[in-house]
């Protein structure tokens, strides 16, 4: 009887013990904390392993979450690499020491040096633009020319646009602070929301649907949810999307604005030299093109091509603001959207 | 005579101990509150702040009277009368709560949106468009207090349910006989003797709704928990919205105290130990079609549209969303919720059943901070739950590198206990209200009884209690564990590498925007919830007391 209460107990040990314990150390690993989402990534980590023996472990999460998470265990965390969305984002981790500044010729050369952080502390790996999108039957291309133009009063009622909760209109708002400066861009806000269709809310698509609907004549969405519409298996999404067509604001003078998803190495990085493959890995040809179709963005890096999709909208000019300015604006774009009663 | 004062004296201080460590991550987010946020609480206090307000108070208020009206009448109808469809409904009624809030928010905004099938196929039948119709917008507050009162009133159903059905049978048959109408003895014996179960009920309806982040957030309702967030990581001021989540938590302790002082000292357990089986009453006509409607309606838009919904999408999605991968966030989810449903039932005991046996002041109070953990959104716990433990670490790396010259890294933390330590702050309120409550219908006198017949404090819980309690220890354990199944916050944050669960898929699936392929994941979180709401279901209706 007793005996066997001891082997229970003991059985019961080794099972937590197990299921407890960090999982044990492999010999060559790298350990990443992503924003980008599981499906969109995964298998191109699949493949690094597979060319390199190096095991990569993965966590994904929200971006300001994963970063807290990095903030508080501090130069105890285990992980080694950083990925995530938008530059505010990852200018925000800088910011807060959470980083270290990687030097790699194959890093500088190859991604453009608006797209990766003047110190050196994190790289753009695709970008994608936030453009306007108007319903074809209700509105002309020539009708449109810049974001400021969309405080105009003849847009009264007219534009869809998620709420300002959100990080792409946060960093939208930062890029227009660079450019117009505190008061401009407060009129602009306030202009804008007058302007909406409808209180704020829902995601990018939602807004693209809303147009297609007929709530509203113009949204304003990040490109690759439109990709994601059109190359969907949703028939009412591709179908919503067929109803819309791409114009690319601000093309006489500083571009439409674009935004990244990147990768940084951490300052507590144990796995330095095999994090820093792995970031070269991620501008290799191959990886670019996946990287970037998958998820409908375009590649940093100049000599592979965007898809055909993609391809199909049209070049366009891109802003070319140094993307660190997006997270030094984004506190006062957070305020500056409160006054305005964005909500 | 000093050797038992010592003993009550250790057995307090072991329960302040694991009050306190579960209360830990809660005092340190209320640690904040010392640092100054002038600026931040200038500029919100000029912008958002009151919409916050505003919003959270019709929320709650709204979402007190949604669960109230579906929960209380479908109680009473299946407890007391017979009429079309009750023996489904008795169990049926429970089915929402395997539905996490988020989801059901999905599953709406994509049918009743201006874009979604139903508004379109109107505006094509009658040719009508924007504007020129009114329909109701599904993303407001009006939206998020219907969508939380379909899945958060089976908590006043389930526990209103349970009174009813333990009550005294002879209490209603004496109420009859002193004169009372059938409305009379409901409205005058029957509620106000189920009136703790209810408020339990409501509290843990209430709770959630204040912790609720993933529907109001989907509906782009200012509240306090989206302003905690924003203000977090948006402005990024810790500080500032440490204080936000506080004047969240005062809003749960006057919920608190306002349940204290209505109960007063009243004592709830029956005083006579003869029970008879009371006849369901037999509704017919148009009365038993009005008791069936009462009771079909929430199952049907609580439960059975949305799943058909999500269905409907993981059916269109099926090639791509199944794949060996998916059995094993299955079991992820299960495991994890199954761990934290056994560690936080443990700890309700022990700590219920503390203070029961020595009345102190300081363990209540404890505990109370400890049980306030299910009114805080998932993010804030998980932060604070991170904020003691990465600190353990650090001082471990540090007594490591001095004695060995080598530090062993994060112990605590990114481990799965860390996780279900998470769980257990979070839900630490269900187990213990439901083990509370067991505890609080079995009367002193049996504690008496059993003590003067030579059995020890230990004794009593194991050979009185536990025994009579078999139905609420079973309640406790499945309610943990189907809100553990739906938990997203902490999970998202706290969980290991290569480690995802069926709520983490759905997430990921429905922030990219793709509400069709977070069908699958959605549905099967649904599927595992149900199997313990049937026994739940079954476990109270056994509980009748005098029942076969």
């Amino acid at each position: 009887m007793l005996n066997k209460m001891a082997n229970k107990l003991t059985l019961a040990t080794v099972v937590l013990g197990v299921v407890l314990s960090p999982a044990a150390m492999a010999a060559e690993e790298i350990n990443i904390y992503s924003a980008r989402k599981e499906a969109l990534i995964k298998p191109l980590l699949d493949k690094f392993t597979e060319q390199t023996g190096i095991a990569v472990r993965l966590a994904t999460g929200d971006p300001s979450a994963l970063q807290k998470k990095l903030e508080l265990e501090g130069e105890n965390s285990p992980a080694d690499l950083l990925i995530t969305t938008d530059a505010g984002n990852l200018h925000r981790a800088a910011e807060a020491g959470l980083l270290q500044p990687v030097v790699s010729d194959t890093l500088n050369e190859k991604i453009p040096e608006n797209l990766r952080d003047k110190d050196n502390g994190w790289f753009g790996l695709t970008y994608r633009a936030r453009p306007i999108f108007y319903v074809k039957d209700k509105v002309k291309p020539e009708e449109l020319s810049t974001y400021e133009a969309l405080t105009d009063e003849k847009w009264r009622g007219r534009i869809c646009i998620r709420s300002s909760n959100n990080i792409y209109n946060q960093s939208l708002t930062a890029s227009m602070l660079a450019a117009d400066g505190a008061e401009k861009t407060q009129q602009w806000a306030d202009g804008l929301v007058k302007n909406l269709a409808r209180p704020p809310k829902g995601g990018d698509r939602d807004q693209i649907m809303a147009a297609a609907a007929g709530q509203c004549d113009l949204a304003v969405a990040n490109s690759y949810y439109y990709a994601g519409m059109l190359n969907g298996n949703d028939e009412e999404q591709k179908a919503a999307a067929n109803k819309v067509a791409v114009f690319w604001p601000n093309q006489d003078d500083r571009g439409t604005h674009i935004n990244v998803s990147g990768i940084a190495l951490t300052k507590s990085a144990k796995n330095k030299d095999n994090a820093i493959k792995l970031m070269e890995f991620m501008v290799g040809p191959e990886a670019q093109q996946w990287y970037a179709e998958t998820n409908g963005e375009y590649p940093v890096v100049t000599d592979v091509e965007a898809s055909e999709l993609l391809q199909s909208w049209g070049t366009f000019k891109a802003d070319a603001l140094n993307l660190s300015v997006l997270g030094e604006n984004n506190a006062e774009a957070v305020k500056i959207m409160d006054k305005a009663g964005w909500k | 005579m000093t050797g038992v004062n010592l003993k009550q004296r250790a057995w307090q201080l072991v329960l302040t101990a694991m009050a306190l460590l579960v209360a830990l991550p809660i005092l340190a987010v209320f640690a904040y509150l010392f640092i100054p946020a002038a600026e931040v609480w200038q500029h919100l206090a000029e912008t958002v702040l009151a919409d916050y307000l505003r919003n959270t108070i019709w929320l709650v208020l709204g979402v007190a009277a949604g669960v109230l009206l579906l929960g209380i009448p479908a109680a009473w109808l299946n407890s007391m009368c017979q009429f079309p469809g009750r023996a489904l409904f008795e169990w049926a009624l429970l089915l929402p709560l395997a539905m996490p809030a988020y989801i059901i928010a999905y599953t709406y905004t994509g049918m009743l949106d201006f874009s979604g099938p139903l508004q379109s196929l109107l505006r094509d039948i009658t040719g009508w468009g924007y504007g020129e119709y009114y329909f109701p917008e599904v993303r407001s507050l009006g939206g998020a207090i219907l969508m939380l009162s379909l899945v958060l009133f089976p908590y006043v159903y389930l526990l209103a349910r349970a009174a009813f059905l333990e009550q005294s049978v002879c209490v209603l048959e004496v109420s009859r006989t002193l004169g009372c109408s059938r409305w009379q003895s409901f409205t005058l014996v029957a509620l106000p003797l189920a009136r703790p179960a209810i408020i339990t009920g409501l509290s843990l309806a209430l709770m959630e709704t204040l912790a609720d982040f993933g529907t109001v957030q989907y509906f782009g309702v200012p509240t306090f928990t989206t302003g905690i967030y924003r203000t977090w990581f948006g402005l990024g001021d810790s500080a500032a919205a440490a204080q936000l989540a506080a004047v969240l938590m005062s809003f749960v302790f006057v919920l608190i105290l306002l349940e204290r002082w209505s109960r007063h000292k009243a004592r709830y357990h029956h005083t006579s130990n003869k029970y008879s089986r009371l006849p369901k009453y037999q509704l017919r006509g148009r009365q038993a079609w009005l008791a069936t409607l009462i009771c079909a309606l929430p199952l049907l838009l609580g439960f059975i549209i949305p799943v058909l919904q999500l269905a409907w999408w993981s059916l269109t999605t099926a090639d791509t969303g199944f794949d060996a991968g998916f059995i094993e966030l299955i079991w992820h989810s299960l495991l994890l919720a199954a761990m934290a449903a056994f560690f936080a039932l443990l700890l309700a005991l022990v700590l219920g059943y503390g203070k029961r046996v020595n009345n102190d002041p300081l363990v209540s109070f404890t505990s109370r901070i400890a049980a306030m953990g299910y009114a805080i959104p998932g993010t804030v716990i998980a932060i604070g739950v991170l904020i003691p433990f990465t600190w353990m670490d650090r001082q471990i790396n540090a007594a490591g590198n001095w004695l060995f010259g080598a530090s062993p890294g994060l112990l605590l933390g990114g481990t799965l206990f860390t996780l279900l330590f998470a769980y257990n702050v979070r839900f630490l309120s269900v187990s213990l209200q439901t083990v509370e409550a067991g505890l609080g219908k079995i009367k002193p006198t049996i504690d008496d009884a059993g003590r003067s017949l030579g059995l020890g404090a230990f004794g009593v819980l194991q050979r009185l209690h536990l025994p009579l309690m078999k139905g609420t220890l079973l309640t406790a354990l499945l309610l943990v564990f189907v809100d553990v199944l739906k938990e997203l916050p902490a999970t998202l944050i706290l969980r290991p590498f290569d480690f995802n669960t069926l709520a983490v898929r759905a997430y990921e699936m429905a922030s990219d925007e793709r509400l069709a392929d977070a069908g699958l994941p959605s549905i099967m979180i649904v599927a595992a919830g149900i199997i313990p709401v049937i026994l739940l279901s079954r476990s109270i209706t056994r509980a009748r007391a005098g029942g076969n």
